[in-house]
């Protein structure tokens, strides 16, 4: 190997094959038999349990856990599918540190949760590894529904309309469907290609059909189709507005993530030796500590408010510094500075004063060969004629937009926080509600 | 320091702790490994009759039940006696005794109920030195489809009948050791007295199937796709054995009847309070089948520590000590009135105490939109349901009532004095009194 840590500049193959593989395994090794077991024991059955209340999808988690624990991991991973088609990239993904896990009232008496998402996980992949679908679509109702965007929330929109017995044509934009799960999720949350399996998976309940790289029309679509979800998700990205922006090397985090989801040989990823990462949510979490993985020597995370403030977890955060991500509160990037190449980032240290974020006049520079931009994402491209507040399409409980006819759900819609998880839920809400309307 | 030296009818040893007659008492080398680790006393695997010994099968002999963690809570064994030849086990009885003289040495016999049978066997225990001998009229499998083991123990007659051989036969002290799959223990235990036993021991292990392989439709263990039913042991049958000790300490006519405690002692503990129950002494097995003979250094620690702490200097002011407060439950007093209290600092909120309450029992216990569980007093009965299901302990707790309080679900106020079944005005049999 020619390259290393010390490798100025941005450069592949900082570590060497094996190190990747160990540094992109799963975060979380799957739990065995006798672990899961264990594991389970340790759930008391609450009455009307709280980690149920804080699931968006209200998976019934003691009935699950306890079907575990009688050794029927598959009637475990029904109960949760019922609820959460995606259940299996939930395990992986959710935050649950702030949802499920959190209000376990062994994490409130311990500071010890019931492991909730590992043991999902555990009941999902022994499901879908032994093959089949546990669900069976409802007698063909004839009528059609176009989804738009194949993510988390159009699939769960999909995959319930089909199993309620209609006909639907899910149009990505992509090549693959999957969306953020398949290109927005760290690598090592989401590991041998289980993105597409559990697409397939979805899929295999007949009745969907999926049109990767469409740009769908959405007059065409009403026109077409008997009703509409949007779960486009967000497309754009937000700029960072400051001097130097355009220099070689600063990119998109989203797309530095989807690059090296996509990627076939990690080790022809270019990383650069000292890397800055600007933001302060799960995406910059995602890029920072997947530079780290990559072998960048110096990995900073900034965030220009302070640690509480930041929509990464506490868990996240302990997660990135674990890995040796320099996390860097209440600094606000004045400029990239470099020749061509960036070379470096000037911050200008904050505070809030009577709730106000401003600059308190001290800078500071960090060098940088490569940064990464993840201040958010905005809605790219939303069809004439929605009403758009704050960003996202209007919607009401169940995903109505001001359109009849027209229902949206995820990231795109109002409402939620950003999560796979609430993607799915708001799907599954609207598919039940597209379904109450089609067959009024 | 309290004196943990024990004297049961007579036999000492230098602890109440004994090995019970079983698969870990069946060689020298395992006794004297067992002596080694500090056990005072052990009752050797059973002899039987000379002659060809006894075959076991060649397929698993045990079942188990566990919980999450594989902590075995229940053993279940289709081994039979001894079934190496008599003559080897006598001659290694006699060389343990010989080097541990202070140590006890019980031989446990079953052979056929026939008297030149006992006859013959006895002065051939007696002459290894052997501090005592037990009837093993327990085993429930294999030998008793043989007319011996639990086949005699479930008839009084017979076990007066052998227990009066022999004591006629030998001057060793003669325990008996009972089944407890029979309906009420007194009676074997009296038949056992009346034939001059110097002791009873109990229980051996209970009749059973610990599960079923769902996959081949047979009890487990199986053997060759077959079960048989086997015998139950170990931490899940102490209850029942506790009970049936009990029994026979506070019977009128078996109240001085030494008796040696077995079922599921598995820490000092659990021989407190076996001997509490009226045990002199305790016998153990699954516990060492499952974590070797080193534990009995944990009960000799514990039960010295716990001794201590009570001031209690001698095992003798231990035994029988709780035997007095063991009553009939038309004995129980039912002017005592005491209600749960959940202590809200230590409640998680789980709400396994309401599920409980409000299913299963008596809707006694209030549940707030904020998960916060208060008990309703004008329906608590104080069943201590909610305490045995709450996942944190001491968490809830029964509080009597004061005399002179108000029972809020009865509307009475509480008196001082005594009041039980056998005085209460809804008793058809005391309307005169």
């Amino acid at each position: 190997m020619t390259q290393s840590a010390f490798t100025s500049g941005v450069s592949a193959g900082r570590l060497s094959p094996e190190d990747l593989d160990a540094n992109f395994s799963d975060l979380h090794a799957p739990l065995d038999d006798h672990t899961a077991a264990v594991a389970a024991d340790r759930c008391y059955f609450c009455h009307d349990a709280p980690c149920t209340t804080a699931c968006p999808t209200d998976i019934d988690i003691p009935l699950f856990i306890r079907e575990i624990s009688t050794g029927m991991p598959e009637a475990a991973a029904k109960t949760i599918f019922s609820q959460n088609i995606m259940g299996g990239m939930c395990a992986r993904v959710c935050p649950t540190e702030t949802l499920c896990e959190e209000v376990c009232v062994r994490e409130v008496a311990e500071g010890k949760p019931v492991i909730i998402g590992q043991l999902q996980r555990y009941a999902t992949d022994k499901l879908i590894a032994k093959g089949g679908h546990p669900f069976a679509r409802a007698n063909e109702t004839g009528k059609s529904v176009a989804v738009v965007g194949a993510g988390p929330a159009g699939l769960s929109c999909a995959h319930r309309l089909a199993m309620l017995g209609h006909t639907v044509t899910v149009f990505d934009s992509r090549a693959k469907a999957g969306g953020l799960n398949e290109y927005g999720i760290a690598s090592y949350k989401s590991t041998g290609g289980f993105a597409q399996a559990e697409v397939a998976w979805l899929l295999s309940i007949g009745g969907i059909t999926v049109e990767n790289g469409t740009k769908a029309d959405l007059d065409a679509l009403q026109k077409n189709f008997d009703a509409v979800f949007l779960g486009m998700g967000l497309g754009g990205v937000n700029a960072l507005r400051a001097a130097g922006e355009d220099l070689e090397n600063v990119t998109d985090a989203v797309d530095f993530i989807a690059d090296l989801r996509q990627a076939d040989d990690l080790s022809k990823l270019p990383i650069g030796r000292r890397v800055v990462v600007i933001g302060g949510g799960m995406t910059a979490v995602d890029a920072a500590v997947q530079s780290k993985l990559l072998g960048a020597q110096e990995v900073v995370m900034a965030y220009r408010r302070g640690k509480e403030a930041m929509s990464a977890s506490e868990y996240e955060q302990e997660l990135a510094a674990s890995k040796g991500v320099h996390l860097v509160y209440n600094a606000a990037p004045v400029r990239i500075l470099g020749d061509g190449a960036v070379a470096g980032v000037e911050f200008a240290y904050t505070q809030t004063v009577d709730g106000k974020l401003e600059q308190t006049g001290e800078t500071f520079t960090v060098q940088a060969d490569q940064v990464f931009k993840a201040i958010g994402q905005t809605l790219l491209g939303a069809p004439e004629g929605l009403v758009i507040e704050g960003g996202k399409i209007t919607v009401g409980d169940t995903g109505q937009t001001s359109l009849a006819g027209v229902w949206a759900g995820g990231d795109c819609a109002s409402g939620g926080d950003d999560l796979t998880v609430t993607a799915v839920a708001e799907g599954r809400d609207a598919a039940e509600d597209i379904h109450a309307s089609l067959m009024r | 320091m309290a004196d943990l030296s024990s004297n049961f009818i007579g036999i000492k040893s230098p602890n109440p702790f004994w090995l019970a007659s079983a698969p870990p008492t069946d060689k020298e080398y395992n006794v004297r490994r067992a002596f080694e680790a500090g056990w005072g006393g052990v009752v050797w695997k059973t002899l039987g009759s000379e002659g060809p010994p006894v075959v076991n099968v060649n397929g698993p002999r045990y079942g188990a039940i566990w919980g999450a963690d594989r902590r075995l809570l229940g053993l279940n064994n289709i081994e039979l006696i001894t079934d190496r030849p008599l003559e080897i086990n006598l001659q290694e009885m006699k060389s343990v005794k010989r080097d541990y003289p202070d140590r006890a040495l019980i031989a446990s016999i079953m052979v056929p109920c026939e008297e030149e049978a006992w006859r013959a066997i006895l002065p051939l225990v007696e002459e290894t030195g052997a501090d005592g001998i037990e009837l093993n009229f327990g085993c429930p499998h294999g030998m008793a489809e043989r007319g011996m083991g639990a086949a005699v123990g479930q008839v009084p007659e017979y076990i007066e009948m052998v227990t009066r051989w022999c004591k006629q036969y030998t001057r060793m002290p003669v325990i008996v050791k009972l089944t407890p799959n029979i309906t009420d223990i007194r009676k074997p235990a009296e038949a056992a007295m009346r034939g001059g036993a110097d002791a009873v021991s109990l229980i051996n292990t209970i009749n059973s199937i610990t599960s079923v392989d769902l996959d081949n439709w047979a009890p487990e263990p199986s053997i060759d796709g077959k079960g048989a039913h086997g015998g139950y042991c170990g931490p899940a049958v102490k209850p029942i054995a506790l009970n049936m000790v009990a029994e026979i300490a506070r019977s009128a006519e078996t109240a001085n009847l030494p008796i040696s405690g077995i079922g599921g002692v598995t820490n000092w503990r659990d021989a407190a309070e076996f001997m509490a129950l009226g045990a002199g002494n305790v016998q153990v097995c699954t516990a060492v089948m499952t974590y070797g003979f080193k534990i009995v250094q944990e009960m000799i620690d514990g039960l010295s520590e716990w001794m201590d702490s009570k001031g209690i200097s001698s095992i003798d002011e231990v035994v029988g000590r709780a035997v007095l407060n063991t009553v009939d439950w038309k004995d129980l007093n039912l002017n005592y009135i005491a209600k749960a209290a959940i202590d809200q600092d230590l409640c998680i909120s789980c709400g396994r105490c309401y599920a409980a309450c409000e299913d299963t029992s008596h809707q006694a216990i209030a549940m707030s939109e904020d998960r916060v569980f208060t008990v309703k007093d004008e329906e608590c009965v104080a069943c201590n349901l909610c305490v045995n299901v709450c996942p944190v302990e001491g968490c809830i707790s029964m509080n009597p009532l004061a005399v002179g309080e108000t029972d809020l679900r009865t509307g009475k106020e509480v008196v001082a004095e005594h009041g039980d079944w056998t005085t209460h005005p809804n008793n058809p049999s005391c309307l005169l009194a």
